[in-house]
């Protein structure tokens, strides 16, 4: 017995040699790295910082915000929520906007969530916090099942851009969906899929794409760089059932 | 294996141990506050597996007709030691039992009072009913083996606003609201004890999840002028009224226009989570705890009314 114990336990620390141990100390990392990441490069790095409360009461609407330091540049970042059955939350290109990201989540069980940041030299550079919560955030229907007016109003956009005071060239936009999973009983995966904020010149600012564990009508707060004031920006994108989404945002 | 073999004896001295330790027994802090008027006075803590939830006030007055009981606590459990706790006191019966208001700590205990027939808000009963289930769950999640036993009582009887006399004490039951959609606060006008629950929280940040800054404030500007001598808050020390009542309405009214104004300046509810209150309201218990949850159970509905529709 304690012979087949010793074996496993120096089969276990060769495996976990093999990548780099996980700051959070979850048994599931090593799986988590290759599914997302394969055989690509991962080191975790204090510059990628993930914002949540400590405790979400709400597993429905946690919030969360990645915030990256300017100087990895990052090409594409992937949030991730280790323990949720889906476990991707969405990625995005800040092409044209600060590194950062501020968005709502659903989260099944207490865990951590990641952001990992494609670098320029082609490492993925991992942050992460842990966040408790009481759970059940995947498997229940949007609130919106409740309320015969979604349909009516699926993916109207609410937005508003502060162009001057200490948040100048923030954009926040909230879009109308119920983002179901497809994970609670008899109701399909029916979520926002894509979107895109770009400028006049149809250059894109942020591109989003977005899975089933963005909560039901999200919320995104944008940063634009300091200086920069496009005219107005248009915001599109689609569901995975082909509805579109579009607004200007002056 | 022969290990293995003990472990099923560690765990049956354990299982043996814990009944014998009694760990999980209320001990109520009653005290004398006026002629005839008691209050038992909780901790100013989240609830938890160590406190039992023993973090609210209740109160009673024993007039000469019988025992009014404010609020009856948090489990079946604390219930009973309640109603214990009033029969080492008076052998007169409980006459009167009123919920404050429908959060759990002051409904949970109803159990032990279900033969008195308890009164509450027309709105409150409500509430009880449409909310009590998941509160039940919750209790049992955070106080584990002290919430054994309890089931939901909901109040059933509408309380009446007006004055009403029990015994010898003359009494105004004053019908408001802003901490929840439905405050009972009742006055002993012989005796000059103000009854507030949970519109008046002393020494702790209040909690939010139902509340309404607008009408909260209110409710608080009517308190203020009633003439009260004493105040039993719904959590933290008893104490004289002026002070306490402006201090909930100081964090209360803070709370809104701070939550305003960073939704008008463009601010995340994640970036309005990492804030913390000002130097004033640190020394109230678990306020950043209680800052946060606030924020968000509050903000979302804020920051929409900030947002616009653009044209599509």
């Amino acid at each position: 017995m304690i012979r087949l114990l010793l074996f496993l336990l120096a089969l276990l620390s060769v495996r976990a040699a093999a990548s780099q141990d996980d700051p959070m100390g979850t048994a599931t990392w090593p799986a988590r790295q290759a599914e997302l990441f394969g055989d690509a490069p991962v080191v975790f790095d204090p510059r990628v910082r993930v914002m949540a409360p400590p405790v979400a009461e709400d597993p429905l609407q946690v919030p969360a915000a990645v915030d990256i330091d300017a100087s990895l540049a990052p090409r594409r970042v992937v949030v991730f929520a280790d323990y949720n059955p889906i476990v991707k939350v969405l990625a995005f290109e800040p092409h044209g906007t600060r590194p950062y990201l501020a968005f709502r989540l659903k989260m099944q069980q207490s865990g951590p969530l990641r952001a990992a940041v494609l670098d320029a030299t082609g490492v993925w550079r991992v942050g992460h916090t842990w966040i408790s919560t009481t759970g059940g955030g995947c498997t229940l229907p949007a609130l919106a099942r409740g309320d015969a007016e979604w349909e009516r109003r699926l993916n109207e956009v609410w937005a508003r851009r502060w162009r001057d005071g200490p948040h100048a060239g923030r954009v926040r936009f909230r879009i109308l969906h119920p983002m179901d999973t497809g994970l609670a009983p008899g109701i399909p995966a029916f979520f926002l899929q894509s979107l895109t904020l770009t400028a006049p010149s149809n250059r894109p600012l942020m591109r989003l794409d977005v899975y089933e564990p963005v909560s039901e009508n999200p919320v995104f707060t944008v940063d634009l760089p300091p200086g920069t004031s496009p005219a107005s920006l248009r915001l599109t994108g689609r569901d995975n059932n082909g509805n579109l989404v579009e607004a200007d945002i002056p | 294996m022969k290990g293995m073999a003990a472990l099923p004896v560690v765990l049956a001295g354990l299982i043996w141990a814990t009944p014998a330790a009694r760990a999980d027994e209320y001990r109520l802090d009653v005290r004398s506050v006026a002629p005839d008027t008691y209050a038992v006075i909780g901790a100013t803590e989240d609830f938890d597996s160590t406190n039992g939830g023993n973090v609210v006030n209740c109160a009673f007055v024993v007039t000469a007709a019988g025992v009014l009981v404010v609020d009856t606590g948090p489990t079946a459990r604390y219930g009973a030691a309640l109603r214990r706790a009033i029969r080492s006191i008076t052998p007169l019966p409980v006459v009167r039992v009123l919920n404050t208001h429908h959060h759990p700590d002051h409904i949970l205990g109803n159990q032990a009072f279900a033969d008195v027939g308890i009164e509450s808000a027309e709105a409150s009963i409500a509430a009880q009913v449409r909310e009590g289930p998941a509160f039940l769950d919750n209790m049992y999640r955070l106080v584990l083996q002290w919430a054994a036993g309890t089931e939901l009582h909901p109040a059933t009887r509408a309380a009446v606003a007006g004055p009403f006399e029990l015994g010898g004490h003359r009494f105004e039951l004053h019908l408001l609201s802003g901490h929840t959609g439905a405050d009972l606060a009742l006055l002993d006008v012989t005796t000059g004890v103000l009854f507030a629950g949970d519109l008046v929280f002393h020494g702790r940040a209040p909690t939010m999840p139902h509340a309404d800054a607008d009408a909260w404030l209110a409710s608080l500007d009517r308190l203020a002028n009633l003439p009260a001598t004493t105040l039993v808050p719904g959590h933290g020390d008893v104490t004289r009224p002026a002070s306490v009542i402006a201090a909930t309405s100081d964090y209360v009214r803070w709370l809104r226009d701070h939550l305003e104004a960073a939704a008008a300046a463009g601010l995340d509810l994640t970036d309005v989570l990492a804030q913390t209150p000002p130097d004033r309201f640190r020394p109230l218990a678990v306020i950043d705890a209680e800052y946060r949850r606030a924020v968000l159970q509050w903000y979302p509905a804020i920051e929409r009314r900030h947002l616009y529709r653009p044209r599509p």
